[in-house]
This record gives structure tokens, C-alpha cells and sequence, in this order.
């Protein structure tokens, strides 16, 4: 593995599966009455949130503290932080204090690569801009293996704001890899332009789709898109990129319903699909936890698993 | 006043002959020629000094990125005796005043002749036109417009500048960029901004613009001028533009002759460099290719290097917070060789054409751009065209070192520029 997690595109396959792997061992940690190993015992991970993310800090602050990690909370919202020299300075103040990974949430694309030119830790990212989301491709990923098995051949269909998704980018990248076939269906407006070199399929019809899927992904669609002429309205968006009930009849049995969160309900999805039995929105963020676990164990060489598990 | 006489040097690539510089002006040319003082030039290629329609100095509001002083002392490094001062300076060159300093401190600074450019509207503002008449009627004698760094993208009023300065014999020089298009934009729309999520600057924001100034200028009967050409299409735009015979002229940079969007995403300095954000952004390798032969055959008339120096900490940020801009006067003959020379796409006299006569002549600068011949004001560039050498912009005059070639081996190296007969540079070295 490399020594940062920035990109889903930096995972081999084998990567990806040691990844995966590790985290089925790690859940089963989850689901003892002490759920904290040793690990990572002495060891500093810091969280530097520029944007405010309270579900995913949380997630790898558990994550990092089950590995008994000592966690540093920096939170640079509200701080002098929109000049980049903010940023360089931030990274050496936590190269000073000897960080051994920075998980980075940051609202410009590519300010993870940045931080990674400044720091000698692991850099891991959390979410940068438009760009990539790598810990959640990796969970969801995860959510779909516990569900229907190997990802090899399986249709995986994505839907939404394509273009300004750092999950859309992250999943294509890690599920191609794992041998799925993804398709992308948004609106034309919402793919980039050179979405056909992606490593995946496009569409504009969601209803020629489902029928073939075994996951359904959707999107989060942030409603200022609306006012940039992306779509006309927030009813027709929903009418024909939405997942309702009677859209979902059209999926196969056993196909799943996705949402990385935060959804707007009765926007892209009915509320009704998202709490339905099919929906793994609940158990994602479970995911999210264990996923997050195996990145930092495997990023910061942590002792043998094997042992500390039995 | 005592002469000088550069021994042997080979004017535009051709036989070495001796150069006689006595009061400023070439005195005679051929074999064996003597004078009080010599510069040795065998093995160097003379050029006429090169002149630059796009320098940013930086100065007045600047002063920590570039100054006039600074900045012209990178000029003379890299052979050129005159440059082109853009507008976008605090407070912008656009009064009688803010241009009469500029070309003052050129003056005084003695390496290499200021000629202010002056904004088209206020303060860059785009509403209203800036008093162009007076900044043409001052000590300075604009007679190029731009409000470069924005784009009049009224067409009115660039209908109106366009006219309104043919009373002087003005020209404007428009930074191409339809702002509705290009809002947020960060890089090259294409495959790679895809990838790496950056908000793309699509090609035809520039071009749709150029095409529009171009039916401006003809209707007008006006002449203009574009800034840093980028893409493949503007590039088709200016051939049908030229072929119609409308007066219209365009320049490109250095780097797009050089460098593509692909660096954005892989280079040696790391994925989102910002030494590699610029305006308008890097394009593709096709574009590149593109511009080459445009500049080969005339389309594009002239290299400008749109020298654009920002501080360390400007460029020492992610990605969307940084400045655009790359310094560009003290590589732009090398960069200019490896596209152009070694591809064989320009002979030397081919590089004297793009690098002075045409920029000097579209500028409406007397005294520079002229060929080095007898009774020619005696504005030359040795040049050292057989050596190659890692760029290491440490000893750099510029204030700043925002290069994108740091660590690239380019050909090629200025040995002396010389100014109406005086020497700026000496053995790669100010004078």
C-alpha cells in the first residue's frame, strides 16, 4: 500500500481486498462488549476538518480511538483558513507535534495532495472538494460485499451530481477496480465533459437502468445547483432522476438501495425507499466505523491482526 | 562617444560578421571591423532585442512580487530592450498619471524601455472607458489598451474601444474570456479536470469572445489584438479572421507552446501544483500543436510572455486558493527554441519576426523591432543557442520564482543584450 490514502485510484485490487478483508475482521471487534484493541496504542492521529462534517470526523475519531490512537480534533472552520499559506502553516504546525496521520477534509479539490508535500505522516483524505471521497467508496464497497458477496461483474448504478461528486469519482475509481460495472445516470448538465473516459458506463434514463442494477446509488443533489441552471426545477429533478416506490418495483428482488448521506428526503430519494429493508443507509455508517479502522490499521503498519483478534 | 564592436557574431543564424555600435545605432557591419571596446560573439547567434507586448511589473501596489526595476533587469536577462507594461497594477494604470510613473520608473531603471499599456475601462471595472485619448497624448504615448486579467465582455463597449482609439492609432488588446463561462473556473475543461474535480474553463469561452471582437473590428474597420491564444479553435478563428483581411493580430505565451493541463494532475512538483495555474489555463497537448503552427505560419503574429510574478506564498497553497500566473522573460527564448527552433518550425529569422519585429510593430514602438542593419538603433541580443541547461530560478532577477520549468533542462542561454548600443547584459550577466 502507499503511504497515503488520497485517492480510491492510489488502491490496487489487492490493496483494495486487504482493505476490505481486514475490516470483515475488524467488525467482528465491533461486535464484543470491549471494542477497543491496543494497536495503535501511542500513536497520533489528528482530524483536520476545514469543512464541517460531523458525520465523517466522528466516524474515524471512533474508528482511530478504537485502535487506542491518540486523536487531536482540529477543527479550522471559523479560523483564519481560507488563504492556502493557512494551510501550509497548519501542516507544519502538526508536523511539529509529530502527527502520524492527518485525516483531511478539505473544501478544495486536491488539498490533500497539498498537505501530503508538507507532512511526513499519513495523509488520509476525508473529502476534498469536487474531487474524492476514498473512505467512503471503501465502506460502500464493503456495505455491498456484506450484502451480495464479491463485487466481480456486479451492476452498480450511480445516480445524481456526477459532476460535482467526490463520492461518484471515488466509487467508479475503487469499484472498476474491483471488478464491478458501474453506470452513472444524471442529467447531461451534471456530468463532466469528459465523462467518457471514465471506466464506467453513462446514461441519461434512470428507468432503463434499474432493471439491470444490483445496487442503486443516488446522490446527494444540493439544491443551489438549481439556481446555476443545472436542472429547471427541484419537482421535475426529482421526477426524473428521483428513486420513488415505484421505481424501486422496477429493480431486481434482491438489488439495494445506497445513499452516502446527508439525503434530502423526497428530493433524490422517497422517504419510504430510503427506511426500506432494502436500503443499507443505517448500516453504511456502521460500515463507515470498521472501514475507516482497516485504513488507519493498514496505513500506520499496526501489529499482526490476526493475534490481537483471537 | 565611444564604440563597440561584437566580433563574429552570426546575425539571424547567418555568416559571422562584426557589429559596429557607435551613438546608440548599428555604424557598419562586416569583417574585421574595430572599435574602442569588443564583445567577443563567435558562436552567437545575434538577434534585433526582443520586445514584449504582455510584462506584468507589478508596480505601483505590487511591490512584493515584482518591481519596475526588477522586472526589467529579468527583461534584459532574457533579451529583451523592451516590454509592454500591463494595466492591472494598484492603482491600475489607467489615468495619465499611473502610466507616466510607469514609463518614468522604466526610464530610470535604464534596462530596458517601459511602454505602459493603459486599462480600457476604469479600474478594470468594464463600465465605463478609462480616458484613453489622454493616456495616448501623455509623456508615456499609449497606444496599447488592455484591461488583461479581465475581459471586456461588453460588447458595447468594446465596440466603443475598438473606435475610439483609432483616433490615435490605439489598439486593443483583449484578454479573451467570456466571464459567465469561466465562473470558478480553475483549469482546462477536459478529461483531467474531470478527473481531479476542479471546475473546467472550457476552450470556448475564449474562443467565442475572440470571435466576436474579431466581427467587432471588422465592422468597425478598428484594428485588435489578442492575448495569450490558447486553443486549437481560437486559433482556426484568427486564420478565417486574417484570410477576410481584417486587422487583427495575436499572441501566445511561451508556456502554452510548451506545457499541457496534464501537469496539473502528474508533474514532478506533485498532483495540483499550483505552478502550473495560470490564465488562460494550460490546455492540451492538440491545442499546443496547434498553436505551433500557427505561430509558424503567421496566424498568431508574436510571443508574449505574460510574465506574471506572484510571492512564494501565493502559489504555496491549494489549489483554488492560489494566484494564476507564471513568470515567463528570463526563459521565453529558450522555451521559444525548444517549440519552435528544434522542431523546426522557425528559423532564427523566424524567431526576430515573432519575438521583435511583429510585437514592436503591433505596439507601435519606433526605435525597437527594427532588423539589425545600418543606422538601426542599436537593440541586440547574443544569444547562445548550443548550450543546455537545468532551469534553477534561484538566481533569477525577478522578485519572484513562480517558474514552471524549475528542474527542466531547456536549451539555450542570453550572453549580452545590449540597448541603444549599450550593454544591459554581459556574459549572461547584468551589465
Amino acid at each position: 500500500m502507499k503511504r497515503h490514502l488520497i485517492s480510491a485510484a492510489d488502491l490496487s485490487r489487492d490493496d483494495a481486498l486487504l482493505i476490505l478483508d481486514t475490516a470483515d475482521e475488524l467488525a467482528k471487534i465491533s461486535e464484543r462488549s470491549i471494542k477497543k484493541l491496543p494497536t495503535l496504542r501511542g500513536r497520533t492521529v489528528v482530524n483536520l476538518f476545514f469543512e464541517d462534517s460531523t458525520r465523517t470526523r466522528i466516524s474515524f475519531e471512533a474508528a482511530a480511538k478504537r485502535l487506542s490512537a491518540d486523536v487531536i480534533n482540529f477543527s479550522a472552520k471559523g479560523s483564519s483558513v481560507s488563504k492556502g499559506e493557512s494551510l501550509k502553516d497548519t501542516a507544519l504546525t502538526l508536523e511539529a507535534m509529530g502527527a502520524d496521520a492527518v485525516v483531511i477534509r478539505h473544501g478544495a479539490s486536491g488539498a490533500p495532495h497539498r498537505l501530503a508535500t508538507w507532512v511526513r505522516g499519513s495523509v488520509v483524505n476525508a473529502g476534498d472538494g469536487t474531487h474524492e471521497h476514498p473512505t467512503q467508496a471503501l465502506l460502500d464497497a464493503f456495505t455491498m460485499r456484506r450484502r451480495l458477496g464479491s463485487l466481480d461483474g456486479r451492476k452498480i448504478t450511480i445516480v445524481g451530481d456526477v459532476l460535482h461528486s467526490r463520492v461518484a469519482r471515488s466509487n467508479v475509481l475503487l469499484l472498476s477496480t474491483l471488478g464491478a460495472e458501474v453506470t452513472l445516470v444524471a442529467p447531461p448538465t451534471l456530468f463532466p465533459v469528459s465523462v467518457d473516459s471514465w471506466p464506467c458506463q453513462i446514461s441519461y434514463d434512470l428507468d432503463a437502468v434499474l432493471p439491470k442494477s444490483d445496487v442503486v446509488m443516488m446522490l446527494r443533489v444540493q439544491r443551489e445547483r438549481m439556481n446555476a441552471a443545472f436542472f429547471p426545477t427541484e419537482r421535475e429533478y426529482s421526477r426524473r432522476y428521483g428513486l420513488d416506490r415505484d421505481r424501486v418495483a422496477r429493480m431486481p428482488d434482491e438489488a439495494i438501495v445506497m445513499h452516502p448521506g446527508p439525503m434530502n428526503r423526497g428530493m433524490e430519494i422517497a422517504a419510504e425507499v430510503a427506511d426500506s429493508p432494502r436500503s443499507t443507509i443505517v448500516e453504511q455508517v456502521a460500515n463507515g466505523v470498521t472501514t475507516r479502522m482497516a485504513v488507519l490499521y493498514l496505513l500506520l503498519g499496526g501489529a499482526d491482526l490476526g493475534g490481537e483478534i483471537q | 562617444m565611444s564604440s563597440i564592436v561584437i566580433k563574429g557574431a552570426s546575425i539571424l543564424g547567418g555568416e559571422p560578421r562584426d557589429i559596429l555600435i557607435r551613438d546608440g545605432v548599428v555604424a557598419d557591419i562586416g569583417q574585421g571591423l574595430t572599435g574602442d571596446e569588443t564583445v567577443e560573439a563567435r558562436g552567437l547567434i545575434a538577434l534585433p532585442g526582443l520586445v514584449d507586448l504582455h510584462t506584468h511589473l507589478r508596480e505601483p501596489g505590487r511591490e512584493d512580487a515584482e518591481t519596475v526595476a526588477t522586472g526589467t533587469r529579468a527583461a534584459a536577462l532574457g533579451g529583451y530592450t523592451a516590454v509592454h507594461a500591463m494595466a492591472n497594477t494598484e492603482p491600475v494604470a489607467d489615468t495619465a498619471g499611473v502610466v507616466e510613473q510607469v514609463w518614468r520608473l522604466g526610464q530610470e531603471a535604464g534596462y530596458c524601455d517601459v511602454q505602459p499599456v493603459g486599462a480600457v475601462t476604469v479600474g478594470l471595472g468594464g463600465e465605463r472607458l478609462a480616458e484613453l485619448g489622454a493616456m495616448a497624448d501623455s509623456a508615456a504615448q499609449v497606444r496599447v489598451f488592455s484591461d488583461d486579467g479581465k475581459c471586456v465582455s461588453d460588447a458595447v463597449l468594446m465596440r466603443r474601444a475598438l473606435e475610439y482609439v483609432k483616433a490615435f492609432d490605439g489598439v486593443v488588446a483583449q484578454h479573451a474570456q467570456e466571464p459567465r463561462l469561466t465562473s470558478g473556473a480553475q483549469m482546462n475543461e477536459g478529461a483531467v479536470s474531470g478527473r481531479l474535480g476542479l471546475t473546467g474553463w472550457p476552450a470556448v469561452a475564449e474562443e467565442a469572445v475572440i470571435a466576436r471582437d474579431c466581427l467587432l473590428a471588422a465592422h468597425v474597420g478598428s484594428r485588435l489584438h489578442v492575448c495569450h491564444v490558447s486553443t486549437a479553435g481560437s486559433v482556426e478563428i484568427l486564420r478565417w479572421a486574417k484570410s477576410k483581411g481584417w486587422d487583427v493580430t495575436a499572441e501566445v505565451t511561451p508556456h502554452h507552446l510548451l506545457l499541457t493541463d496534464e501537469l496539473v494532475e502528474d508533474s514532478p512538483v506533485g498532483a495540483y501544483n499550483p505552478i502550473y495555474k495560470v490564465n488562460p489555463p494550460l490546455r492540451t497537448r492538440a491545442d499546443v500543436e496547434a498553436l505551433r503552427e500557427a505561430l509558424a505560419d503567421g496566424t498568431i503574429d508574436c510571443v508574449a510572455t505574460d510574465h506574471a510574478p506572484h510571492p512564494v506564498e501565493d502559489k504555496e497553497t491549494e489549489w483554488a486558493a492560489a494566484a494564476m500566473g507564471m513568470i515567463g522573460l528570463e526563459t521565453a527564448l529558450s522555451v521559444v527554441q525548444e517549440a519552435m527552433v528544434e522542431t523546426g518550425l522557425l528559423d532564427w529569422a523566424g524567431v526576430a519576426e515573432r519575438m521583435s519585429l511583429a510585437p514592436a510593430r503591433i505596439g507601435r514602438l519606433r526605435g525597437h523591432g527594427r532588423s539589425i542593419e545600418v543606422g538601426a538603433p542599436a537593440n541586440i541580443t547574443l544569444y547562445d543557442a548550443s548550450v543546455r541547461g537545468e532551469v534553477d530560478p534561484s538566481g533569477y532577477a525577478s522578485k519572484s520564482r513562480n517558474t514552471p520549468y524549475e528542474g527542466r533542462t531547456l536549451p539555450g542561454r542570453v550572453v549580452a543584450t545590449f540597448l541603444r548600443g549599450r550593454p544591459t547584459v554581459l556574459n549572461g550577466k547584468l551589465a
